[in-house]
């Protein structure tokens, strides 16, 4: 019953040594390689200026590169126009074309991809049906909500069949509880139809849950490319370190080698983990704030500044002699009072060194 | 599937254009036919064979206008890219080629060659004397013309300008060709012909001593004598400015910041300077101030005073032009007080500063752009006026005014015609570059696409006295003026006999029955008719230009853009009298030879009211989220699909504000039409000041009284379709009702 009209034919994007000037010298990209593989959801994600709308909008076309070289597939579209690109766009503000129905605005691009108009309409409510949508072909977009129109947004790019199905910041203009539901939604039909599909997002929550691989882009460059537990557990740099789930960059002391782990000493508090290619000397310490642990035996000494409750957990600013620190803390029945002197250890694995 | 498709667009455009190009050259007449445009009567009269009306094909077949032979090669050239391919790099030459020298070609040979052989002493030096001659350019010449621009324009798009967009890049060189064919060519036939002497040499004496005439910068004024028209004409333009933009900045606050209870009613006051014809306010001022006027007769009775005429000169221009373009400050101005962001105010407020404070501090600092706008176009506005000085201007010579009388009166002297018309443009062109250099400079818009909740605090205690009271008087005495206008339609002749009658309708508008059917007897109908007639014509050709130039400028990016924006605006700031003076030098001569045909006038309205056009447009496109555009391109339309598909639909009540608009204009203008009309084509202001001229005040207060309802109901009409309250000349000021 179920015959789903929609198939994929998704091939894999590769960028070489592209850059992206705006007028004379605004650098929006500068030099990056990257290649996405076919079928997989891969994230670009970053603060904001930092080049990945940029990026998106080159795979689109509807930027231009200044220079290098993008291939979709086999092919080189590096000059194609957006019309002539087989790449779809979900816009963060939908783009729903205001003055056609549902159904029309789904089978819109079909017409220009030479369908006759009634397999159009078929494929157009294909679509729909794919995304929960069956039956409000005759609507106007106004008379549906944000994560409706959301999703015949979604449908309008998915009926093309795009090489490569393109996401700005979909789920920026949902409120909390539709976003996770969308996220999960649009993972489920990328996977289902083996899509490849980009997407760009400034939230690295939503980037760790949808993604196949994500790509943290910093001021117009790549920082790191990997997948979501890569660039959790081994981020390259502080940047990734802080910007993928906040860390405490704390300063410490490579004191001896032992093959690949590494002895550290912290203000007196010494553990050993993989060195990472490190010398001996000073290094960086990343440390997640729920695998920093208080009072247990050991550790350095520090002292609480500020106290939060925030429900489910504690969340505790701590100053220790090399500055300011933030710890989460499970245990809400016993809270510590600022003031309080604490002793700072380590769970692990957990901290991991990096290059300072 | 995509890209086939893509391909073949592009072929069968190049292929259109191709067979049009053809088309012209071997169908139709090359040259233009004496019985107008719109006559058909050569398909039966000797066509193809007969000289007037054969195609170019055949003149050539026939060994006559061998110089239009060499256009054969680059109508034959794009027919061997066919089978190319788009990126082929031959492809693209051979369009830009083709297009470019056919083009280049079919325009020198229309310069070099005109009505007594070649035009040019030194053509005739170099090949000796023609022997022939050819007149100016009809259907087949333009076809061709046109073909070759946009060969020429997919050549460069196939070369990969902008994407290689094919419309995009057509659209700004048609664009470009017609701005320059009909705003550029004529302002510069006119510059040359201010160097010609009578006996038609150029001379930079003649030009000197009539550029420094004492008629024009004269300063006698100031010891008793009579000052100098250009120096007239900068004063009287200062005055309306200033005055004009406090009123305007008066209305604006009652509307905004008070609470009024009749606002409507004041924002149909802006509706005003569109629907009245510009002379009728002076015609009013006559029936009040003249020397048989009411007031006049009144006063002169009551106190014993003689009557005097002291309307006729600066005091009664003066008022006119206030009366007549105060609305248009006003409309300016509500756009910019309402643009102040409540919450700048608000945040004012919640500063600790009071009301007074507020308004001084915040608002007022905000509004100056808007300011400097309104005083720069009352300026504009009232030099560029011609109407009210022509009727009320007496001793008092203004540069318009002068103009007309140099190139249509006795003295019958183009060449100082064209040194006032420089005169003019000079001044209106250094306004409209101060305009741009100020609001380029300053960026005071503080309204956003988030939206606002605040809200505007009333006006300061101590202003919004003398405001109300400068407002009420203002708006009793505008009333009173429109009323008379009414009443003066009524009397049978006014101060002598004023018994009411219908008369003055009778004589224009009656309607007979005779055998053959009805009879349109009255004096009026056929300029009534013939307005009509080109009122419709050029509306959707300049709501056309002027949203497809608006496109371009909101949607695309280019090399030279600012510089194309400039180039459009351009003729806003060219004052109507300018226009006509140099379509009258341009266009009485082949290549383009218009003159005394319908065409004109409809050419005119179209590049005088095209910047409005493309000023509406850009207003409503730039509410237009560009991610519309952007997620119809990935869905694989091209750029013309989606302006037809997306951009166009959305814009609906634009393009019909601007079409009810660019017609409502053509109705009422005056000083460009007055020097274009012909016997055939009389137009209704310009019979009406005809009327004026012989004292036959009732039938052309009549006539324009019977305009002004008519358009009243064009514009009611729209409203009643589009639904809401702003329509009118400067839309984009006024984003939010």
């Amino acid at each position: 019953m179920t015959q789903t009209k929609i198939s994929s034919k998704a091939a894999p994007v590769k960028f070489s040594g592209v850059t992206k000037v705006y007028g004379s010298d605004v650098v929006a990209v500068d030099d990056i390689n990257l290649e996405i593989e076919a079928g997989k959801l891969v994230t670009l994600l970053g603060p904001s200026g930092c080049g990945k709308t940029t990026t998106l909008r080159m795979i689109a076309g509807l930027e231009m590169a200044t220079s290098g070289q993008i291939l979709i597939g086999e092919e080189d579209v590096t000059k194609l126009p957006a019309t002539d690109r087989d790449v779809s766009m979900v816009f963060q503000s939908y783009a729903l074309f205001p003055h056609m129905t549902v159904l029309e605005n789904v089978a819109y691009g079909l017409g220009f991809s030479g369908f006759p108009k009634s397999e159009a309409g078929d494929r157009a409510r294909a679509g729909l049906e794919l995304v929960g949508l069956k039956g409000y072909d005759k609507r106007l977009p106004s008379e549906l909500s944000g994560g409706q129109q959301q999703r015949v947004a979604v449908a309008r790019a998915l009926v093309l069949e795009p090489q490569v199905l393109l996401f700005d910041e979909p789920l920026s203009n949902l409120d909390a509880k539709l976003r996770r539901q969308v996220r999960e939604d649009i993972r489920a039909i990328q996977q289902d139809l083996g899509l490849t599909v980009v997407y760009v997002t400034h939230d690295q929550e939503e980037a760790l849950a949808v993604s196949d691989e994500i790509v943290v882009m910093r001021n117009a460059a790549i920082a790191q490319i990997g997948t979501p537990r890569t660039l959790y557990d081994e981020p390259v740099d502080a940047f990734v370190a802080d910007f993928i789930g906040e860390a405490n960059l704390i300063p410490c002391n490579v004191t001896a080698l032992d093959g690949p782990m590494a002895e550290i000493d912290v203000d007196g508090y010494r553990c050993q983990l993989p060195s990472r290619g490190l010398s001996t000397g000073a290094g960086q310490l990343a440390v997640r704030p729920a695998r920093i642990a208080l009072n247990e035996g050991t550790g350095f000494d520090a002292k609480i500044a500020k106290s939060t409750y925030v429900g489910v957990r504690m969340e505790y600013s701590l100053e220790t002699s090399f500055g300011s620190m933030f710890a989460v803390q499970d245990d809400v029945q016993h809270p510590l009072e600022p003031g309080t002197a604490v002793q700072v250890s380590f769970r692990f694995p957990g901290p991991v060194l990096i290059p300072s | 599937m995509r890209n086939v498709s893509v391909e073949n667009t592009g072929l069968s455009v190049l292929i259109f254009w191709i067979a049009a190009g053809w088309a012209g050259f071997c169908l139709l007449p090359w040259y233009g036919i004496e019985d107008g445009f719109f006559s058909f009567a050569w398909l039966l009269d000797g066509y193809p064979l007969d000289e007037d009306y054969a195609p170019a094909a055949f003149l050539i077949a026939q060994s006559e206008k061998m110089w239009l032979a060499p256009l054969i090669a680059p109508l034959l050239a794009p027919l061997f890219v066919l089978r190319r391919r788009k990126s082929d790099p031959v492809y693209s030459a051979t369009l830009i080629l083709a297009g470019g020298l056919g083009f280049a070609w079919l325009i020198a040979q229309g310069f070099g060659i005109g009505i007594r052989g070649f035009s040019y002493e030194w053509l005739n030096a170099v090949f000796g004397e023609l022997g022939d001659r050819q007149f100016g350019m009809g259907y087949g010449a333009l076809l061709v013309a046109t073909a070759f621009l946009f060969l020429f324009t997919q050549g460069i798009a196939a070369r990969g300008a902008i994407n290689g967009d094919v419309f995009v890049v057509s659209a700004i060189g048609g664009v470009i060709i017609i701005v320059a064919t009909f705003v550029f060519f004529p302002i510069v036939r006119m510059l040359v012909a201010a160097f010609v002497t009578d006996g038609g040499h150029y001379s930079i004496t003649v030009f000197v001593s009539k550029f420094f005439d004492d008629r024009l910068w004269g300063l006698g004024c100031f010891w008793g004598a009579r000052c100098g028209a250009a120096w007239n004409s900068l004063f009287l333009a200062v005055l309306v400015g200033i005055i004009t933009t406090g009123l305007g900045l008066v209305f604006a606050l009652v509307v905004t910041r008070s609470g009024f209870r009749f606002k409507r009613g004041l924002r149909a006051l802006t509706v005003l300077p569109i629907i009245t014809p510009p002379f009728v306010i002076g015609l009013a001022l006559i029936l009040l101030f003249g020397l048989s006027g009411s007031v006049t007769v009144f006063v002169s009775e009551l106190f014993g005073i003689q009557p005097t005429r002291w309307l006729y000169g600066l005091p009664g221009i003066l008022i006119a032009q206030t009366l007549a373009f105060t609305p248009i400050a006003f409309l300016v101005l509500i756009g910019v007080v309402e643009g102040v962001s409540p919450s700048m105010e608000e945040a004012a407020q919640t500063l600790r500063a009071n009301r007074w404070q507020t308004f001084k501090t915040v608002s007022l600092p905000l509004m100056r752009p808007g300011l400097a706008n309104a005083f720069l176009l009352g300026f504009i506005e009232s030099m560029a006026d011609f109407g009210n000085p022509l009727v009320l201007g007496g001793n008092f010579d203004v540069l318009s005014t002068e103009i007309f009388f140099a190139i249509v009166g006795a003295q019958y002297d183009q060449s100082r015609a064209a040194v006032l018309a420089m005169v003019l443009l000079f001044f209106t062109l250094t306004a409209f570059y101060f305009q741009r250099v100020w609001l380029g400079k300053k960026n005071y818009t503080t309204v956003t696409g988030k939206g606002d909740a605040g809200v505007h605090p009333l006006m300061p205690r101590r202003l919004s006295f003398p405001v109300f009271a400068v407002a009420g008087i203002w708006g009793a005495f505008t009333i009173i003026v429109y009323g008379m206008i009414v009443y003066g339609s009524f009397v049978e002749l006014w101060g002598v006999r004023n018994t009411l009658t219908f008369k003055h309708y009778i004589t224009a508008f009656s309607v007979g029955w005779t055998e053959h059917g009805l009879h349109w007897s009255g004096a009026a109908w056929d300029s009534f008719f013939t307005t009509i007639q080109i009122a419709a014509a050029a509306a959707p050709l300049t709501a056309a230009v002027g949203l497809i130039t608006a496109y371009l400028l909101t949607r695309q990016t280019f090399a030279g853009k600012n510089a194309f924006e400039f180039g459009t605006m351009l003729s806003f700031a060219i004052p109507g009298t300018v226009i006509g003076v140099s379509y009258i030098l341009a266009f009485n001569v082949p290549p383009i030879e218009i003159t005394g045909t319908g065409i004109i006038l409809v050419v005119s309205f179209i590049f005088r009211n095209m910047p409005v056009g493309v000023r509406a447009g850009i207003a409503s496109m730039s509410q237009l989220d560009k991610s519309l555009d952007e997620s119809s391109l990935t869905l694989g339309a091209n750029s013309w699909q989606t302006f037809r598909k997306v951009i166009l639909p959305l814009l609906r009540p634009a393009i019909l504000a601007a079409l009810v608009f660019s017609f409502v204009r053509a109705m009422t203008a005056i000083s460009a039409v007055i020097f274009l009309v012909s016997a055939e084509y009389d137009m209704a202001t310009s019979y009406i000041i005809g009327r004026v001229e012989n004292n036959d005040y009732g039938l052309a207060i009549a006539y324009s009284t019977t305009l002004i309802f008519v358009m009243l109901s064009v514009v009611a009409l729209l409203q009643f379709i589009v639904g809401r309250t702003q329509i009118g000349r400067r839309t984009q000021f006024a984003t939010r009702t």
